[in-house]
């Protein structure tokens, strides 16, 4: 991967961020201020500008997600960024992103919940909240970030995925590696891959906003580019006007989970190490991934024969590869600063009675590369 | 006049839209929709560089009848989306109509700092006194003492002045009308589309089926002939005692300044920042670095 155009940068995660959201074309943000997600507007607020973006501090987080909405719906590649405490308050209006299908990508640094719980502890308390945090039977991709440069390709990824998907997608994030400063490697401008939404090429009279095609994902005409159309929250035929018609209902309703699982190839990300003749697994995300990582040295070290399933992608969640890993091991352990939120997905894929070991921590504090390994140990 | 209201209905309204519309015989909406698209053709503005956003309701469903670029958005948040697209493109006609709910109660966070922003978008709230499309309940313009579904023994809290609101909250432009007074309101939505900056029309409309029954206001002609007897001119009205106001309302143009517009202050720094930082780059490409923004 390293070419010539490739340098090394001592950033913080959420400046990461800030960096490939700007390399995938981001050039709007709306965001109202929040530990631990804040240094995110803050640095945008400087560099949009610069390169002929809008950066806005809106009244609250209901009207950024609303902002965001209607920049992307004008064409442009939006985000938001925020924190437990305001990603419930976005959830209203990512619905109306999934159902107009609006591409955008919302930051979410987790911070100890539930309510303004812990603003500066790390936590994974938002995971469940990503999927189904909006109401109604919706699609959506969420992706967690475990380390600096994590938070620079998946935020590229995320609005490549947005983009091609015409979905909200949401980056999980924590304060820990939203915070932790590393030296990271950067590929070069050349090696990075943008994907935009593509704009329709019949005249204006034949377009259909919400038509179908084999991809499932209709094209986008932007606002003032003589498409002119109607955006709906509410359930839309075709043209996107409000329908009644069941089958009209109904068709839409499957294509929008359709187009997302016709994807799952390229959408469900994962990171398998030392798998190979893994017995025992670590399934981990997030910054605890990383813990778990030395953990799995360290086992190996002691000739124990573990290997860790990181998962890129939370939702839609990785079945396939889990369900390899479990029919291959004799113990998963799933460590998480939750209660299980990912444990509970990874019980429902495990058809072969692989044991599930849970590890939470909810005290705010780090899951350690020790905690994980006396697990290891033991089993 | 018969003329002009066929251009109207073949230029404007969508024909391949399923109508009828969801609109109550006599609703005033539908005239506040009229009064838009009549403005909107005297002004000679492209269909292709309006964009009509609403908010959830009875009005909120203006916009799917109307050929321009329509977003029918959330309850209360319709101002947001029109931040975003007016921040996105500049050179659009960015139209929000709103019902009085929907911009004072659930969207009034919205409604002030949209008009203390100042952006250049122009603002249209529908008040019917009412929440009209869940069945009127008591909305934050529902008059002291009024019956509703929700206050059923009569109103115990007070109403806004949306007009007077948005005064104070820093609009460039606040008009009032009514639905009876139509030419008038053509005239009024024209100068506020025409404004740059945040402007605003209040529009004293009737929903006769929740709001007028209750509260034996008569049908839509007594309603209309209410709004006819107390609307009184900004001029004469200053002429007038308040026990002489004291069951009236003014009508006209209750502010039209000339501030900065956010929009266009954001271009000027954004242009000093883009040559500052061009600026830089050039310096550090000359150095070996590349830029990702490119
Ligand atoms: C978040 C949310 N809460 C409640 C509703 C239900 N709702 C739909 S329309 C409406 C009130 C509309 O009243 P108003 O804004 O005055 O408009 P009108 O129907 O009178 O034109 C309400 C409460 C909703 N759609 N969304
Ligand atoms: S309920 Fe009232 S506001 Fe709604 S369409 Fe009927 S008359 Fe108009």
């Amino acid at each position: 991967m390293k070419s010539e155009s490739t340098s090394r940068v001592l950033l913080q995660g959420n400046e990461a961020v800030v960096m490939g959201a700007l390399a995938a074309g981001c050039r709007f943000f709306a965001g109202y201020p929040i530990t631990p997600a804040s240094e995110i507007s803050e640095l945008l607020s400087l560099r949009l500008p610069e390169v002929g973006g809008t950066f806005i501090q809106m009244e609250d987080e209901i009207a950024s997600m609303g902002a965001v909405i209607g920049a992307s719906l004008a064409g442009v590649k939006s985000m938001t960024a925020t924190s437990g405490p305001g990603f419930s308050l976005m959830q209203e209006n990512l619905g109306y992103a999934c159902v107009a299908e609006v591409p955008c990508v919302i930051v979410n640094v987790m911070r100890g919940g539930p309510s303004t719980g812990l603003p500066t502890s790390p936590s994974q308390g938002d995971v469940q909240m990503a999927r189904w945090g909006t109401h109604g039977d919706h699609p959506i991709i969420v992706l967690a970030t475990s380390s600096v440069s994590d938070c620079f390709s998946i935020t590229i990824r995320a609005f490549n995925l947005s983009e091609k998907y015409r979905v909200p997608v949401i980056i999980l994030s924590d304060e820990v590696v939203a915070h932790t400063r590393e030296s990271v490697a950067l590929p070069g401008p050349d090696e990075i891959r943008v994907v935009d939404r593509i704009a329709p090429s019949v005249p204006p009279e034949w377009y259909k906003p919400y038509g179908t095609n084999n991809r499932g994902v209709p094209d986008m005409a932007a606002m003032g580019s003589g498409y002119r159309h109607h955006v709906t929250g509410l359930i839309h035929d075709e043209k996107g006007f409000p329908t009644q018609n069941p089958k009209e209902i109904d068709q839409f309703q499957r294509r929008l989970h359709e187009k997302i699982s016709k994807g799952f190839g390229e959408i469900q990300v994962i990171k398998s190490i030392m798998m190979e003749d893994a017995e025992v697994c670590v399934i981990a995300y997030g910054s605890v991934a990383r813990s778990a990582l030395r953990a799995i040295k360290e086992a190996r070290n002691q000739g124990i024969k573990a290997g860790l399933l990181q998962l890129i992608t939370l939702f839609p969640f990785p079945r396939k590869a889990v369900d390899s890993v479990l029919r291959q091991c004799r113990v998963a352990i799933v460590p998480e600063m939750n209660m299980g939120q990912i444990c509970r997905e990874v019980a429902r894929v495990n058809q072969t009675g692989t044991r599930i070991v849970k590890h939470n921590r909810v005290d705010g504090q780090l899951i350690t590369p020790e905690e994980i390994l006396k697990y290891l140990v033991k089993v | 006049m018969r003329e002009e209201a066929e251009i109207i209905r073949q230029e404007y309204l969508r024909h391949d839209k399923k109508f009828p519309h969801v609109w109550c015989p006599g609703c005033g909406i539908g005239i506040v929709m009229g009064a838009l698209l009549r403005a909107i053709h005297n002004l000679g503005l492209s269909k292709d560089e309006v964009v009509l956003a609403s908010g959830i309701g009875c009005s909120g469903r203006m916009p799917t009848y109307v050929d321009f670029n329509t977003l029918h958005t959330t309850h209360g948040r319709s101002l947001t989306f029109a931040t975003g697209v007016k921040l996105a493109k500049p050179e659009l006609n960015v139209i929000s109509v709103m019902g009085d709910g929907d911009a004072t109660a659930i969207g009034g966070n919205h409604f002030i700092h949209a008009a203390r922003r100042n952006l250049d978008i122009t603002a249209i709230i529908i008040n019917n006194s009412t929440y009209g499309m869940t069945g009127g309940q008591y909305s934050p313009t529902t008059p002291y003492g009024s019956k509703s579904t929700t206050s059923v023994y009569g109103h115990v809290e007070h109403a806004f002045s949306i007009a007077e609101l948005a005064v104070t909250a820093g609009a460039s432009f606040v008009g009032r009308g009514t639905v009876y007074h139509a030419s008038h309101l053509d005239k009024l939505i024209g100068q506020a589309i025409q404004k740059r900056g945040f402007s605003v029309v209040e529009v004293i409309s009737n929903c006769h089926v929740q709001h007028g029954r209750r509260n034996k206001l008569g049908g839509a002609v007594e309603m209309m002939q209410s709004f006819k007897e107390n609307a009184v001119t900004i001029g004469k009205a200053a002429k007038m005692s308040p026990d002489e106001m004291a069951d009236k309302f003014t009508i006209g143009v209750l502010t039209d300044i000339d501030k900065p517009i956010s929009t266009d202050e954001y271009r000027r720094i954004a242009q000093k920042a883009q040559r500052k930082a061009d600026q830089v780059a050039r310096t550090k490409v000359k150095n070996g670095v590349k830029r990702y923004e490119e």
